[in-house]
């Protein structure tokens, strides 16, 4: 788990993957991540994948996974910085990850959570 | 006295030095060379039969790989650029010259003149003509593939243009036919610049492809996909009626893909979504 950063910035985790991620990894990070989601009680998670030059169709079965259990104990998942390459070639192996939210940069990513916090009170 | 095929050379060999300025006349009149500069007829002709000559020679006079053949294809070489315009020399008329002159050179040798001997001579001659033929459609071959495929390169280069239309909307409008490989650099470039410009909404503009297949459908979902995955979202506009029914006949399901029948559209949803409104200035 030394590839992997994660910080927790106001109610959101901001998980930073630096190196390649093994499988053992990406299974360690899920557990992790999910563990952490229920502990801090996170509302985001932002994932930034902008450093990964290959994403293996395992790895992208895990993220979609772990959108799936976060959105489970009302935490968001967000994939941000996902590469051209990357994206094409997801694309090309059929994975299109469908309900996976996505963000161009960090920036955007929390912006989303920000704005998704904002529309509740206006309307109330 | 058994005749060897080396013989009928040495005598094909001979025969074309010694009459060699009546073969030059006889090409010259068949006035194959004519559309290059006249000027310029004599010398190509009599490298040409050089060739030939060098070639026949060896006993290669059916390989267009021959050094006897290198000059002929310097000559024919100039032939082909020039002849732009499609007409093309037919190389067929040195033919009959040739021939014509060798048979009057056996029948002169005597009364056995026209035997086996002179048969293979012809064939060998004919056979000479006939690869000077092969050389020019290689040539002429080789051009066409290599304005085939600075074409294919322009058009490449052409039709992938990726335009910022505002700050975080770029567009790219598709134009032509799309076969695999314009598609395929279509789509990386708008990849990369949807990362270098951070745009958050890309528009395919299809109004210049003339027919939506399936596998054009296809392509634009994927990249509509790919794009979904870097976390920009794409919108297909410039779908015209007729194409619009066809796709509903194929079956073709966009999906979650916007649609917008022009650019336009494309555009206002595109400000919408990235929270930009146009205004008139009218009130002022």
């Amino acid at each position: 788990m030394s590839a992997t950063a994660v910080i927790e910035l106001d109610g959101v985790l901001l998980v930073t993957i630096q190196g390649e991620l093994t499988d053992q990894d990406a299974i360690a990070l899920q557990h992790d991540l999910t563990t952490q989601v229920a502990s801090v009680g996170a509302r985001g998670v932002l994932i930034d994948i902008s450093a990964l030059e290959i994403v293996d169709s395992f790895l992208a079965r895990t993220l979609h996974d772990i959108a799936g259990s976060t959105s489970l104990l009302a935490a968001e998942t967000v994939v941000v910085g996902m590469r051209p390459e990357v994206a094409i070639t997801l694309v090309e192996l059929g994975l299109t990850l469908p309900g996976l939210r996505t963000a161009l940069s960090v920036a955007d990513g929390l912006a989303l959570f920000g704005g998704s916090i904002a529309a509740p009170s206006e309307g109330a | 006295m058994t005749v060897t095929a080396q013989d009928v050379r040495d005598e094909l060999a001979e025969f074309l030095r010694e009459r060699r300025p009546d073969i030059l006349r006889a090409w010259s009149e068949a006035n194959v060379l004519s559309h290059v500069d006249p000027a310029d007829t004599e010398q190509e002709s009599a490298e040409l039969l050089a060739g030939v000559v060098q070639a026949i020679r060896d006993g290669a006079e059916g390989d267009s790989g021959h050094e006897g053949f290198s000059a002929a294809r310097s000559v024919l070489g100039t032939v082909v650029s020039g002849s732009r315009d499609g007409a093309r020399p037919d190389l067929a008329a040195l033919k009959p010259p040739l021939l014509r002159l060798w048979t009057e050179h056996r029948r002169s040798a005597g009364p056995d003149g026209l035997t086996e001997h002179a048969v293979d001579g012809a064939v060998a001659l004919s056979t000479a003509v006939d690869t000077l033929r092969a050389v020019l459609l290689e040539l002429e071959v080789d051009a066409g593939l290599e304005t085939i495929r600075a074409q294919r390169e322009q058009l490449t280069e052409l039709s992938t243009p990726v335009i910022k239309l505002w700050d975080g909307v770029l567009a790219i409008p598709l134009i032509g036919t799309l076969d695999s490989m314009r598609s395929q650099a279509a789509t990386e470039n708008l990849l990369e610049q949807i990362v270098a410009q951070q745009a958050r909404v890309a528009i395919l503009d299809i109004t210049g492809v003339p027919a939506v297949d399936t596998m054009v459908a296809q392509h634009l979902l994927k990249t509509a996909m790919a794009a979904r995955l870097m976390g920009a979202e794409c919108i297909i506009s410039g779908i015209r009626p007729q194409i619009a029914q066809t796709m509903v006949q194929l079956g073709i399901d966009l999906g979650e893909v916007a649609t917008r029948a022009t650019l336009a559209d494309a555009l206002g949803y595109a400000l919408r979504t990235t929270g930009m409104a146009v205004v008139s200035d009218q009130h002022s």
